[in-house]
């Protein structure tokens, strides 16, 4: 999967898992940016990136992947 | 949207305006805050606004010990406990080896005494997780003959769990061990969810988990399924009547027959534990009839059903007409049919029926039906059983009904008998359903547990009452119940009103308020006070205190005993009461 597809798909599920329709993904943004991105959220994305990419992620990539710049790269490689 | 947590957590975003309120605390000893997201948000898919009390992190015993904690003062409805089979591990393995084969009892003992607490210092109602199975195999399969293996002392304790919530109305158990066989433990499972943030479940689990414990929530309030409604051409046997003819349907041995055999043996286990059977079929009534009196295959029978219609009407209007007949809630009817079409015009036209949505192997009917999950039950009793006897005599009753001249004729000509009893041990399951399960003849609809009931019934501070009635064509059982609180030394508080609407129209309302004003009498009491509380299904009682007589002032209804003209009806007082 190309990267601005994985982009693509990642930002229309932070959108609903965070449902914000404006919020626009970039390599840079991280927890920081988006206000509700708690560890709760995060496990929720967690979960939800796995059952859309069809990928399992392990332990300790849950707390490390609070950027969306890394996220996709991990993502890629897993595919 | 696929993700079924995602979909709660849109859910929890609804606008609960108008939804029942239930208030519900949460204790874990795992991380709870997931559970607690997807309990409001099935709540809200069932017009339930679920709130909730999310108790930190590994908390029970402080919060359950501590009468003046924050549990305590959350005063909720109905508490969720969950335990998670990897804390349960960490103990079994601190537990010394010698004396393992007595973890179970000491498990469990807590629980209960855990339990004794909270019903001690609150009325909530208890909903307390099993354990999911989990091996450490150690001793590989060799540990079911092992009795202080993890597994082997595992199994005891959901066991004994089952056992001590049988023994308490006060705790339902919530089946987690269900939940992950059904979908297998790497789906139930999430080792980096617990890992790192103590989450003992994958979010999918924590759904179902969720979905269960609103289960039993809505069977507390009384909103339960009683009637299933099947469709018959392809739904109870393969093939159409009117064209296979009883030789060439398949049902049985023949073709794909066993599944819709141990489909028809499914719901008449439905039946046998109250649930009401009922047909609506495009067919000729007599031909809709043929298989159920003449092929041996079948495993229900025309009397397993409380109403059977077959005619070419569309199928909304019949289920209405049966709705009708059976004298049952909308939102109480389950309606079972293979064909796509019919399901969604009943769907649209009947919003609160529940379709299941089929699936089109009927080999999977019966897995799928079982799936659903729609008949938790919040109490069980003898009368359920007869259910079904029950609404057949009362068709016979119509029939009757209809060669009389007048209806006083036909009053009289029932020869009515009612017994009134104050609430024994006998009667209080009974008298504990009739609380949580009817909606309509019903003034206050105050729900009450069992051990409530049974403390109410000790107290000096109220007056009980259990009507059973009884006529020509059968024993109704059962039928209605009072409640009456001492307010002082004039007045009499009609806690509750009660009947059920099997009975309407027969002159019972009228004469349960007879027996009302004399227990008043007999208790030196000189004004009866009651209220209505209106809730969408309670309307027909709503001019039920002006119709007796009563004065209406600020909400409440006041009738002062000296006023009151005893009302007559056609039902004889069974007199020394034993039944």
């Amino acid at each position: 999967m190309a990267t601005d597809e994985i982009y693509g798909k990642l930002n229309k599920i932070f959108r609903d898992v965070f449902d914000d329709d404006e919020i626009v993904l970039t390599a840079e943004t991280t927890a920081d940016d988006i206000e509700d991105w708690d560890s709760l959220a995060q496990i929720t994305l967690i979960t939800v990136i796995e059952d859309e990419f069809g990928i399992r992620f392990a332990a300790s990539e849950i707390s490390s992947l609070q950027n969306v710049g890394e996220m996709v790269e991990v993502i890629a490689k897993k595919q | 949207m696929a993700n079924r947590f995602l979909q709660i957590k849109k859910s929890k975003r609804r606008d609960r305006t108008g939804f029942k309120s239930v208030r519900m605390a949460v204790m874990g000893d795992c991380a709870t805050q997931h559970l607690a997201e997807v309990l409001e948000g099935v709540g809200a898919e069932h017009s339930l606004d679920i709130e909730v009390f999310d108790a930190d992190y590994d908390q029970i015993d402080a919060l359950v010990l501590d009468r003046a904690s924050e549990l305590y003062a959350f005063s909720a409805d109905c508490i969720l406990i969950q335990n998670c089979v990897e804390k349960l591990y960490d103990r079994y393995l601190e537990y010394p080896s010698e004396k393992r084969g007595l973890f179970c009892e000491e498990v469990v003992g807590l629980m209960r005494s855990r339990w004794k607490r909270i019903g001690d210092t609150s009325r909530a109602m208890i909903i307390q997780t099993n354990y999911p199975e989990m091996d450490d195999r150690v001793f590989g399969d060799f540990a079911n003959e092992v009795p202080g293996s993890f597994i082997s002392q595992l199994r005891r304790i959901n066991v004994g769990l089952m056992d001590a919530a049988a023994a308490s109305s006060k705790v339902r158990i919530l089946d987690v061990c269900q939940i992950q066989s059904t979908m297998g433990r790497d789906c139930f499972f999430d080792p980096k969810l617990y890992c790192t943030s103590k989450i003992p479940c994958s979010l999918e689990a924590l759904c179902s988990i969720g979905e269960s414990a609103i289960r039993t929530v809505r069977a507390m309030l009384g909103e339960m399924k009683k009637c299933v409604i099947v469709d018959l051409d392809n739904t109870m046997w393969g093939g159409v009547i009117g064209d296979d003819g009883l030789s060439g349907i398949e049902i049985g041995d023949l073709g794909i027959g066993a599944a819709f055999v141990s489909l028809q043996k499914w719901l008449k286990e439905l039946k046998g534990r109250g649930i009401l059977l009922a047909v609506c079929s495009k067919n000729d009534l007599e031909t809709a009839q043929e298989p159920f009196e003449k092929h041996d295959e079948m495993v229900l029978k025309l009397d397993d059903f409380a109403a059977f219609v077959a005619n070419w009407e569309d199928k909304a209007s019949n289920i209405k007409a049966i709705q009708k007949e059976l004298n049952i809630g909308m939102d109480s009817l389950v309606f079972i049919d293979d064909n796509p079409f019919e399901r969604n015009a009943v769907r649209s036209l009947l919003p609160d029926v529940v379709v299941p949505e089929l699936p089109d192997d009927p080999a999977c009917y019966l897995p799928y039906l079982q799936f659903c999950d729609l008949f938790t039950a919040n109490a069980y009793s003898i009368e359920d059983k007869n259910r079904t006897e029950l609404y057949a005599a009362e068709r016979s009753r119509r029939i009757a009904e209809s060669q009389y001249q007048s209806y006083e004729d036909y009053l009289e000509g029932l020869c009515m008998i009612a017994a009134v009893e104050p609430f024994d041990e006998m009667s209080i399951p009974r008298v504990a359903q009739l609380t949580q399960r009817s909606n309509q003849f019903n003034l206050r609809t105050i729900r009450y547990s069992e051990a409530e009931i049974s403390a109410i019934a000790a107290s000096d501070d109220y007056l009980t009452a259990a009507f059973t009635l009884s006529d020509r064509f059968g024993d109704h059982g059962l039928i209605a119940l009072v409640i009456l609180e001492k307010r002082g030394l004039d007045e009499l508080f009609i806690d509750s009103l009660i009947m059920s609407c099997r009975v309407l129209k027969r002159g019972m309302e009228e004469f349960v308020m007879n027996k009302i004003v004399d227990l008043a009498r007999e208790h030196g009491f000189g004004r009866l006070v009651g209220e209505y509380i209106e809730t969408k299904k309670n309307k027909m009682v709503a001019e039920l205190y002006n119709n007796m007589g009563f004065t209406q002032s600020d909400g409440t209804y006041e009738l002062l005993l000296a006023d009151y003209a005893e009302k007559s009806t056609y039902i004889q007082e069974e007199e020394n009461g034993d039944r």
